[in-house]
């Protein structure tokens, strides 16, 4: 396998798009990427465009070749990506495989998703869950990670006001953020008296529904030593499945695929957790990014509440998590919140995070789920 | 949903018909082709217990479309007397009424109505004893 | 001996007082309570129908027979409110409970009667010797428009009944109908409430079709009201079935089991049938029931029914009638009621 770097990033600003349409996602994100990367059009081999449920959102299949079109790269080799909200990580290690296996030397790997065009977003996304045996019994997936978060609570005293905390230190972090969709900070009652969606989760316990597109483009660490970039290196990708019912997993406090998945790309990276500097992980609900962090061994179980309460996972913390903002206040379009991760770990990696900008790391890691952890990717990025 | 799905699954959604490998012991509900435990591809019809605990729930205040009129709804996942879990619905249940631990027994309801030229839906719900 | 092997009654929980209704409409609840005799009603879940409501009774009659649903030869939901205007009831409940495919289906509809119908068809099958077990199932989910006096009354609930001819656990003794062209309630097809005929559906209807299947069926048994321990007759209202069981000849006594109403509300097609199985839950061997459904349109099933000493050996076996009615209750304000039945519009499905 070649040494693989990111040589390029683009994206479009995370929001309420109305005047975007799908396409335009990722024509946006992926010449702003193409730009960036300073690679010239025809040198692109292949891209693989991760999106959840076009089809849902915005009526549209058969995406990666409309995507193509539209930005202008009809001709090449463009595959579509649907690991729920995966899809992005998955597109990127789709990406990150085929310029490894020598296959191709530049790939670009992107995410979108238009979830504001009319759909009902909630049905849309509870097709990630298992829809005969989940969904026909009326659970969201808001409500699929309220019943992790009442497990958790019972088994372990989280409480609510401990979550408050995750998305009150995501909204400071996204606060710096000026591609964010919720740039603004907010206070521990914000969080604790907004309307219930799924108790014991609110409203801002939850991401927010998001348009966005986001890309970057891969290259053998030869050609982007060629091309005089910076070497972001990508030095771990593990995938992992699990079954998609909550209800199948022994622990319900747990998400398996995530610790799968990261002692994959930890093994690959041939380095422990204590060896990354932050990291990126999927924070769709405030919960998540708890269990996230435990199933990726950052914390004990059980720990990362009353971590997070202490300030281990802030900008100055010992453990820098979603310095992006996260799924929370960066928003979450969840085709493309994978690759928005990689460009958060590039943007940190290259000192180009401005105001949220951590000092000097080394090594980022981003975590990205599917579902109710039916499937997840790890990524490992390092600077040389 | 469209009426094949809904007629092939009714033997678990009205009777809460499971497949037991012939393997290795392992009750699968819904029914698989494939054992999960040891791969086996043989199973016989067992139905389930009834009676069974809540292990943890959610009350869903923003539910899709099609399940606007019953909100707030409990949904649980419940773990029967048998050890198998499922995710299902806690009919007539007061949010307060539910909580970890609490005793279910499975009944018979209308699962989805759905729009006036379009089958009704009947399966299992839980509620609570 | 042929007649009822097991038997069972579904009682919603959710509960509208009948003040509740009352004040809704700036009228006096007083008034109605002593006009009706009634104090409540039970109401559908928004999960709830005649389909939910035969399954879960059907459940508890074969808890009580104590036998394989495969042996039931016929199936029958006595009802007004079938939940589809075509495609049969019948054909889930049957499925649910495991009966079927070897099983006769047929939903049936008169009015008030259609529970009592399906009882006397599946007993004529058992005693003609046709099949082993045939039930008979009356349900509702009544409908009453609001602001009508029905909106009082019209409740929902149902009773089961499996007729067969081992280990009776109460015989059916005689049968006896009295039917004619009556018009006093109806509703036409696409409809969403029913019509009634005011006071017409009083003496011309139900009091001439009551007294006579009961006169009738007491002329033919050669029986009297004193020979009963419990007497049930439809109850579209509290009032109806007591003035109709004095007419007969029965005391207070004979007629308060199995007089539901007041708790219940009309169930229509499940009302008789419902009283039924509230006697039999109490009953003793030796006991005799009798029982006289009315539907509109109009007409009566009499039933006189036997207790034998496998009553008591079933009693237990399932939830009871009364039971249901003191226990679990769960009341609704009229906001929440209209919104259960469907009586305003919202952006719901």
């Amino acid at each position: 396998m070649r040494e693989v770097a990111v040589i390029g990033v683009g994206m479009t600003k995370f929001g309420e798009l109305w005047d975007t349409p799908l396409r335009d996602l990722f024509a946006i994100a992926s010449a702003n990427c193409i730009e960036d990367s300073g690679v010239e059009r025809d040198r692109i081999q292949s891209a693989y465009i991760g999106c959840m449920s076009s089809g849902l959102f915005n009526q549209q299949e058969h995406l990666a070749s409309i995507l193509c079109d539209y930005a202008g790269l009809a001709g090449i080799a463009a595959t579509r990506v649907e690991s729920a909200c995966a899809s992005g990580g998955l597109a990127f290690r789709s990406a990150y495989l085929e310029v490894a296996s020598g296959a191709s030397d530049f790939v670009l790997a992107g995410g979108v998703e238009k979830m504001n065009d009319g759909a009902d977003a909630t049905f849309c996304l509870a097709s990630a869950a298992d829809q005969e045996y989940e969904v026909y019994h009326g659970i969201t997936f808001p409500g699929l990670y309220a019943m992790i978060a009442h497990a958790h609570m019972a088994k372990y005293g989280t409480t609510s006001e401990q979550l408050a905390h995750v998305a009150v230190k995501n909204h400071r972090h996204g606060a710096k953020n000026p591609n964010a969709q919720f740039p603004m900070e907010i206070t521990l009652n914000t969080v604790l008296n907004a309307v219930r969606v799924a108790s014991p989760l609110g409203l801002f316990d939850c991401s927010p529904v998001t348009d966005g597109g986001a890309c970057v483009m891969l290259c053998p660490v030869e050609e982007a030593k060629k091309l005089g970039k910076p070497i972001i290196k990508v030095i771990g990708s593990g995938h992992a499945t699990d079954s998609i019912a909550l209800h199948d997993r022994p622990d319900l406090t747990t998400i398996p695929v995530v610790k799968a998945a990261a002692e994959r790309a930890l093994a690959q990276a041939k380095i422990g957790i204590k060896n990354v500097d932050f990291c990126e992980v999927h924070d769709c609900f405030t919960i998540a990014e708890l269990c996230c962090l435990e199933e990726l061994g950052v914390f004990e179980r059980g720990q990362a509440a009353q971590a997070t309460v202490d300030g281990a996972t802030s900008l100055d913390g010992k453990m820098p998590v979603n310095t992006s903002g996260g799924l929370k206040s960066k928003g979450h379009p969840v085709g493309a919140t994978g690759i928005a991760q990689i460009i958060e770990l590039v943007e940190q990696l290259t000192g180009k995070a401005g105001a949220r900008q951590l000092l000097s790391p080394s090594i980022g890691l981003a975590q990205n789920m599917g579902g109710s952890g039916g499937s997840s990717t790890v990524h490992i990025l390092e600077v040389s | 949903m469209i009426t094949p799905r809904y007629h092939r699954e009714i033997p678990q959604r009205y009777r809460l018909e499971a497949g037991k490998c012939t393997g290795c012991g392992k009750v699968h509900f819904p029914p698989r082709r494939v054992c999960k435990e040891c791969f086996g591809r043989e199973f016989e019809t067992v139905t389930m217990p009834t009676m069974g605990k809540v292990l943890t729930y959610t009350v869903i205040d923003i539910p899709p479309a099609e399940f606007d009129n019953l909100k707030p709804y409990v949904v649980a996942i419940v773990e029967l007397e048998n050890g198998v879990r499922l995710t299902c619905m806690v009919a007539e249940a007061p949010p307060d009424k539910v909580e970890i631990g609490t005793k279910v027994e499975m009944i018979y309801r209308r699962l989805q109505t759905g729009r006036e030229w379009e089958v009704l839906q009947y399966g299992y719900k839980a509620r609570v004893i | 001996m042929y007649g009822i092997v097991g038997y069972g009654s579904y009682v919603p929980r959710f509960r509208i007082k009948a003040e509740d209704i009352a004040n809704q409409w700036g009228t006096d609840p007083e008034a109605y309570k002593r006009g009706l005799l009634l104090e409540e009603k039970t109401v559908p879940g928004p999960d709830e129908d005649t389909i939910t409501i035969s399954v879960a009774a059907a459940r508890f009659a074969l808890a009580r027979a104590g036998i394989d649903a495969k042996e039931i030869g016929a199936c029958y939901i006595g009802s007004e409110s079938h939940p589809y205007a075509v495609k049969p009831s019948g054909t889930v409940l049957i499925d649910a409970i495991g009966a079927g495919p070897e099983c006769h289906v047929a939903d049936f509809e008169f009015a008030c009667k259609a529970g009592s119908e399906a009882m006397y068809v599946a007993y004529s099958h058992v005693k003609s010797g046709e099949m082993k077990y045939a039930m008979g199932i009356g349900a509702d989910t009544s409908q009453g428009a609001a602001g009508d006096a029905l909106e009082y009354t019209a409740s929902a609930g149902g009773a089961a009944f499996i007729m067969g001819s081992d280990n009776v656990a109460a015989e059916i003794v005689h049968t006896y109908s009295y039917t004619s062209d009556t018009p006093d309630f109806w509703r036409r097809e696409g409809e969403f409430y029913p019509r009634h005929a005011g006071r017409f559906t009083g003496e011309p209807a139900y009091f001439h079709h009551v007294m006579n299947a009961t006169n009738g069926i007491l002329e033919r048994s050669s029986m009297k009201a004193e020979d009963f321990r419990f007497a049930v007759f439809h109850m579209p209202n509290g009032k109806f079935p007591l003035r109709a069981g004095k007419m007969a000849g029965f005391k207070q006594e004979q007629l308060e089991q199995g007089w539901i109403v007041n708790l219940m509300g009309n169930t229509y097609s499940g009302s008789s049938p419902t009283g039924l199985a509230a006697c039999l839950d109490v009953a003793k061997p030796g006991d005799q029931i009798l029982v006289t459904s009315f539907g509109s349109g109009a007409g009566s099933d009499s039933f006189i029914i036997r207790c034998t000493k496998h009553i008591s050996e079933i009693q237990d076996k399932a939830p009871k009638v009364r039971d249901q009615l003191a226990t679990g209750r769960i009341y609704l304000d009229y906001g929440k009621y209209v919104a259960y039945r469907g009586k305003i519009r919202t952006n719901l499905l």
